[in-house]
C-alpha cells in the first residue's frame, strides 16, 4: 500500500526485504538445486559421504571426466523411454484443452446468460463436483473400464481428464462471460441472429481473454495429473509425472533415480516457462472467482 | 435464453459430467456393496513311495470361473463398511470391552488402518489449512509493499511451488531432506547424529509432510489475497493514518474485515484440496507413518493380487461423505442467501 501519508520505519523495510528474500529462498532453491543436480552423478547428488560433493562435482569428474554432465538426461529419453512418456503428455495435454474449451466455452455461456433457477443448481453442482477427490471417481471408473475394455488407452484418459475439468472452467468461464455485456448479443438477436449465430459472431472475437486463462488451467491440469493417469493408462501409454513415479519405483538400478532428477528437470522446465509468459492470465484466472464473490 | 437453446448449449459438457463424474460416483456405492470372491480351495491327494498327504490348494480354474461369470464380486451388503479395515465395529466393541484404560482404547483403535488414515488426514488438514492462509497474508501483505516494478519477478517466484504437480513438488523437497540430501545431510552433522533421518521417525514424517503441504498451497492464498488488497479501498485507510491508527491496528480493522468473503473462500478451497492429501506420500515415500484416506484407496486400486474394488469403493464413499461434512455449511450458507434474493 504505497500512500503519500504512510511513512515506513527502515526497521519495518528491513525486515520486509529480509522476510521476502527468506520466503524466495525457500519457494525456489529446491528446484534451483534439482536443476543443478541433474548435471551431476548419482554419487554426488545423492551422496553419503559428504553433500559438498553436489557442488564440488568430486564423483562426476571421476565418472565423467567433466564437472556438468547429461547422462542423466539422455539416458532417462531414450533407455528410460522417457520421450514416449512426454509425447504422450503432449497428446493428452493438447485434446484435454482443446475439447474442454469447446464444451466449457458453450456451456458456461448459456449459463451466464440464463436467469433460469436451474442455472444456479448446476453451478453449485458443479461446486461439489469440483470438491470430489479424483481418486473417489478413479475408483468408480476402474471397474467399468475393464469390463468395456478401455482401459489403458488415451482416449479413455482425454475424456476423463475432460470431464473432471469441467467444473472448474465452468466457474471461471461463466465468470468470465458475466463480465461481457449482455447488450452485446441482445442487439445480436434483435437484429434476427439465433443464439448460435450470436455466439459465432459477437461472442466469440470477444471471448478469447477469459479463453486463455480457463485453457492454461486445463494444460495445467492435464500435465501435472497423476492420479487419473496412473491408474487408468497401461505401462506403455503413461504421460511424464506416473513415468517418473515408475523410475522410482526400480531403485536397485543405478542410474535410475538420477533418471527421475533429469525427468523432473524435463517435465517442470516448460510449465514454468509458460506461467512466465502467461503470469497475469493464471493470477486472474485464480482470482477470478474469489474477488468477484 | 429460452430452456432448448441452454439446453442445446449446455448438452455437451452437461453429459461429460453426467457421465464420468455422476455415474463413476454412483458405480462407486454400487461397488462398495461388493467383496471379491473368496479363492474356490480343493484337496489334493499326492502319493509317492513314502505315503500319502493331502494338501489344499487354490483351484485356479474354478476361482477365475467365478470371477468372470460374476466380475463384480460377491454381494456383502455393508459388510465392506463395517470391516476390519474400514469402520471396524466389531474390533472397536473388543477393544471397549478389553482395554482398562481410555488412553489404551484410543491407542488401540488408531491402529486400525481407517482410522489411522483419518487421523494424518484431519491432522493434514487441521495444521495446513489456517497456517496456509497466515503464510500467504503475510507474503501478500509484504509483497504489496515492495515497488511496483520488481513486482512480477517475485510473484513469479512465489508462484513456483503451487504450478508444479504434488509429486514432483514432494520429490524435489525429499531429495533435499532424505539422509543423502543437502539438508538432511547438514541436519545429521548441526546434530551430530549419524543416524538421524527425516524419515526415521513418524512426527518428523508427519512435520515434514505438513511443511510441504503449507509450501505447496501456501501461494495460491497469497495469490487470492494479494488480488484482493489491490481493492482495498484508500479512504478510509488514509483516514486511519490519519487518525493515528498504527499499522496493526489497520490490518486488523480495515483490511482484514474488507478481505473477509476472500478468505472463506481460500479456506474452503484449501480444505477441499487438504482433505485430498495423497501424491505428497508418495513422493515423501512415506507410506510407512503415513497414509490418507486418499491412499488407502489408491493402495486398494493397485494392489498387486486382485484389485480390491469393494474396499476402495467404500473407503470413497466414506471420504465422500467426508468431503460432503466439510462443504455442508457452505452449501447452507448459499441456499439462505439464494432463498433471500429470490
Amino acid at each position: 500500500m504505497e500512500y503519500g501519508l504512510d511513512k515506513r520505519s527502515n526497521a519495518l523495510k528491513i525486515f520486509n526485504t529480509t522476510f521476502i528474500i527468506v520466503w524466495l529462498l525457500v519457494a525456489c532453491f529446491p528446484f534451483i538445486w534439482t536443476f543443478w543436480g541433474s548435471f551431476k552423478v548419482r554419487a554426488d547428488f545423492f551422496s553419503r559421504a559428504d553433500w559438498w560433493y553436489a557442488i564440488t562435482a568430486f564423483n562426476t569428474l571421476l565418472e565423467t571426466g567433466g564437472k556438468f554432465t547429461t547422462d542423466a538426461y539422455s539416458q532417462a529419453w531414450t533407455e528410460g523411454e522417457f520421450w514416449k512418456a512426454s509425447r504422450n503428455t503432449v497428446i493428452v495435454t493438447f485434446f484435454v484443452v482443446t475439447i474442454s474449451l469447446f464444451l466449457g466455452t458453450l456451456g458456461a455461456y448459456a449459463l451466464s446468460r440464463s436467469t433460469r433457477n436451474y442455472a444456479f443448481w448446476i453451478l453449485i453442482a458443479a461446486l461439489i463436483f469440483r470438491a470430489m477427490p479424483h481418486i473417489t471417481l478413479v475408483s468408480g471408473y476402474l471397474f467399468p473400464f475393464f469390463q468395456l475394455q478401455i482401459w489403458g488407452i488415451l482416449p479413455t484418459t482425454i475424456v476423463v481428464l475432460v470431464a473432471i475439468n469441467q467444473p472448474f472452467t465452468l466457474w471461471l468461464l461463466y465468470s468470465f462471460f458475466k463480465t461481457v455485456p449482455k447488450e452485446l448479443d441482445e442487439s445480436a438477436l434483435i437484429d434476427g441472429c439465433s443464439y448460435f449465430q450470436a455466439f459465432r459472431h459477437i461472442i466469440m472475437p470477444v471471448m478469447w481473454p477469459g479463453v486463455i486463462t480457463a485453457g492454461l488451467f486445463s494444460l495445467m491440469l492435464a500435465y501435472n495429473d497423476f492420479t487419473v493417469t496412473a491408474l487408468l493408462l497401461n505401462q506403455e501409454n503413461h504421460t511424464m509425472v506416473p513415468k517418473i513415479q515408475s523410475y522410482l519405483g526400480t531403485n536397485q538400478h543405478e542410474g535410475n533415480l538420477m533418471w527421475a532428477v533429469s525427468a523432473v528437470v524435463s517435465a517442470t522446465a516448460p510449465l514454468f516457462m509458460l506461467v512466465m509468459f502467461f503470469q497475469r492470465q493464471v493470477i486472474s484466472g485464480l482470482t477470478a472467482g474469489a474477488v468477484k464473490g | 435464453m429460452p430452456n432448448k437453446t441452454f439446453f442445446w448449449f449446455f448438452l455437451p459438457t452437461g453429459l461429460a459430467m453426467i457421465l464420468f463424474i455422476g455415474l463413476p460416483i454412483i458405480s462407486t456405492g454400487i461397488q462398495s456393496f461388493y467383496a471379491q470372491h473368496d479363492q474356490v480351495v480343493k484337496e489334493v491327494k499326492k502319493c509317492d513311495p513314502f505315503g500319502c498327504t493331502v494338501s489344499i490348494v487354490v483351484d485356479q480354474e474354478k476361482t477365475s470361473k467365478i470371477r468372470d461369470e460374476k466380475p463384480l464380486g460377491k454381494f456383502n451388503g455393508f459388510g465392506t463398511y463395517i470391516d476390519r479395515n474400514h469402520l471396524a465395529v466389531e474390533e472397536i466393541g473388543k477393544f471397549w470391552n478389553e482395554t482398562n484404560s481410555f488412553g489404551e482404547f484410543v491407542d488401540q483403535v488408531t491402529n486400525l488402518p481407517f482410522y489411522k488414515a483419518l487421523i494424518f488426514t484431519l491432522t493434514y488438514c487441521l495444521f495446513v489449512t489456517p497456517n496456509v492462509l497466515l503464510l500467504g497474508f503475510i507474503i501478500a501483505l509484504s509483497l504489496n509493499a515492495v515497488t511496483r516494478r520488481i513486482r512480477g519477478p517475485l510473484i513469479f517466484g512465489t508462484i513456483l511451488p503451487m504450478i508444479v504437480t504434488p509429486l514432483v513438488g514432494s520429490l524435489v523437497l525429499f531429495w533435499m531432506i532424505d539422509a543423502e540430501g543437502i539438508i538432511g545431510a547438514n541436519l545429521q552433522m548441526l546434530m551430530d547424529d549419524p543416524y538421524l533421518s527425516l524419515k526415521s521417525s513418524k512426527t518428523l514424517t508427519w512435520i515434514t509432510i505438513i511443511i510441504y503441504g503449507i509450501w505447496h498451497h501456501s501461494p495460491f492464498a497469497f495469490v487470492v489475497f494479494y488480488a484482493a488488497l489491490q481493492t482495498v479501498p484508500q479512504e478510509p485507510v488514509e483516514a486511519a493514518i490519519i487518525d493515528g491508527a498504527s499499522r496493526w491496528q489497520r490490518v486488523r480493522h480495515i483490511v482484514l474485515p474488507h478481505i473477509y468473503p476472500v478468505v472463506t473462500f481460500v479456506a474452503l478451497i484449501s480444505l477441499m484440496d487438504n482433505f485430498r492429501v495423497f501424491e505428497p506420500i508418495i513422493g515423501f515415500s512415506a507410506e510407512g507413518s503415513a497414509q490418507s484416506l486418499s491412499w488407502l484407496i489408491y493402495d486398494n486400486l493397485v494392489n498387486e493380487e486382485v484389485i480390491l474394488f469393494g474396499s476402495a469403493a467404500a473407503t470413497s464413499m466414506m471420504t465422500i461423505v467426508g468431503i460432503a461434512i466439510l462443504l455442508a455449511p457452505v452449501l447452507i450458507r448459499t441456499w439462505k442467501e439464494f432463498r433471500t434474493a429470490r
